[in-house]
């Protein structure tokens, strides 16, 4: 079957057929998986969702992920790195979309694809080959200075979240400083600053990430014509 | 006279390219055995990395060289039986699930580079995840270029491969690790030089096994905790 696509090589992953693929890049403890992990409860029962995870070791984030039984095991994906999880995600792409093209096999009607990636430095990005939009996440605990230092991390991805907000006042952040430097640096692209202690649902990043499929169901619908008919019901099946 | 006929491009850039470290094709996740050999403590500096990537050169390197040359000539008809006998050159199942991934990430590439091998096979003839050295033998086809170089390619990244995990692993003296690639480059050519289809029968292609990269292989798989895929 995945054979008898014509010569796109994206072609069952790319808009008019397949799911919108999300990023989720930012360094080590940053709280990617507990984002990833919120996402999942607070989207899982009105759309349909798999994760791949990039570990520096196999399978710590998807075995987090399983153990909270926030989606259905054979939901979860993890790929090998090669010890170089940068790589898997910027340069050489092939595992992760080996990834995704199978979890896109396995679940038919799959809307949303979470790609995270292994805890990486501020240079971490991922290829437009892999992903449609990116999350890059830092923590307050990482410094306030984090958001003005950069990298295509902090000024690229399609929304910037600096987590943890609620340890401000215990490391000396300030978030007003934060938040001024990343608008600063980043041309008007949207900045959330959250808690997942105090949100667990993620509230802002889940509407970000509805508004994305949105659009991305209606550009699937205009310029469709893929053999994987996108669904014109917008967030039906789960 | 010779004005006549149209000259023959040289093909070298395109076999350059596809032998590049930094080849979009999953290369990167597998380290060919490097990263069992060096858990078991075989592979410790650049001395026992350049004897373990010779052994390879010599047994998968030679196995890799000689079916990326047949394929390089292969026809719809025959696209089942050359699987069949890669197969049976790689006992190690974990070994044939390496092969075929990267075959299936060379694909992806390769139908995207070009659309066909020749007018007499399609991308889709060799299935969703054939070995990668078939599809590289196809992909040199469609390139232009021919079975020798083809072959080159295919014992070179036999080692180059495992040199470059094994400098991760290790955190080698890349300076170093690289000397030990160039040091190797006879054996290449001999390699190479050795995979040139023989007449009519896949009987004829190498089969030089070696039982320690099948026991790495899958001692690597069943293990937890990996970095590499292979």
């Amino acid at each position: 079957m995945s054979g008898d696509h014509s010569q796109d090589p994206h072609r069952h992953l790319t808009r008019g057929g397949g799911p919108l693929r999300i990023g989720i890049g930012g360094p080590v403890g940053s709280g990617k998986t507990a984002l990833v992990a919120a996402l999942c409860r607070a989207l899982g029962d009105e759309v349909s969702i798999g994760v791949v995870t990039n570990d520096i070791y196999t399978t710590e984030d998807a075995d987090f992920l399983r153990r909270h039984a926030v989606l259905p095991d054979e939901r979860i994906v993890a790929v090998q790195t090669g010890c170089c999880p940068h790589t898997a995600i910027r340069d050489d792409i092939t595992a992760n979309l080996d990834a995704v093209e199978d979890l896109v096999e396995r679940l038919p009607g799959l809307e949303i694809v979470l790609v995270e990636s292994g805890g990486d430095n501020l240079t971490a990005s991922f290829s437009r080959g892999l992903v449609d939009v990116q999350i890059f996440v830092v923590d307050v605990a990482g410094g306030d200075k984090v958001p003005r230092k950069g990298g295509p991390g902090v000024t690229g991805a399609d929304l910037l979240v600096v987590n943890k907000t609620d340890l401000a006042p215990l490391v000396g952040a300030d978030l007003a400083v934060m938040r001024a430097d990343a608008d600063r640096v980043r041309s008007g692209r949207p900045v959330v600053l959250m808690s997942l202690r105090e949100d667990p649902g993620a509230s802002a990043v889940r509407a970000w990430v509805l508004a994305h499929l949105q659009e991305h169901l209606h550009d699937g619908l205009h310029h469709g014509a893929g053999d994987e008919a996108p669904h014109p019901s917008g967030r039906a099946g789960a | 006279m010779t004005s006549s006929s149209v000259p023959v491009p040289d093909r070298t850039a395109v076999l350059l390219a596809l032998a590049d470290q930094r080849l979009p094709s999953g290369g990167h996740i597998h380290s060919g055995g490097i990263e069992q050999a060096v858990e078991a403590g075989l592979v410790r500096d650049t001395a026992t990395l350049r004897g373990f990537l010779h052994r390879r050169l010599c047994s998968a390197g030679r196995v890799a060289a000689a079916v990326t040359a047949a394929a390089v000539t292969l026809g719809a008809a025959d696209v089942a039986g050359l699987d069949a006998e890669t197969d049976a050159r790689l006992p190690s199942p974990a070994q044939r699930a390496a092969s075929r991934s990267q075959g299936r990430g060379l694909l992806r590439l390769a139908r995207a580079a070009w659309a066909a091998p020749h007018p007499g096979l399609a991308w889709a003839d060799l299935g969703p995840r054939p070995h990668h050295p078939v599809v590289l033998g196809c992909a040199a086809r469609a390139a232009g270029a021919d079975a020798a170089g083809a072959a080159l390619v295919a014992a070179y990244l036999s080692i180059a491969g495992p040199a470059t995990a094994a400098q991760r692993l290790l955190a080698l003296d890349p300076v170093a690790v690289a000397s030990v690639t160039f040091s190797l480059s006879d054996e290449l050519a001999a390699v190479a030089a050795g995979a040139a289809p023989g007449p009519g029968t896949w009987a004829n292609l190498a089969d030089d096994g070696d039982p320690l990269l099948d026991l790495l292989a899958e001692q690597h798989a069943a293990r937890a905790g990996t970095l590499f895929a292979s």
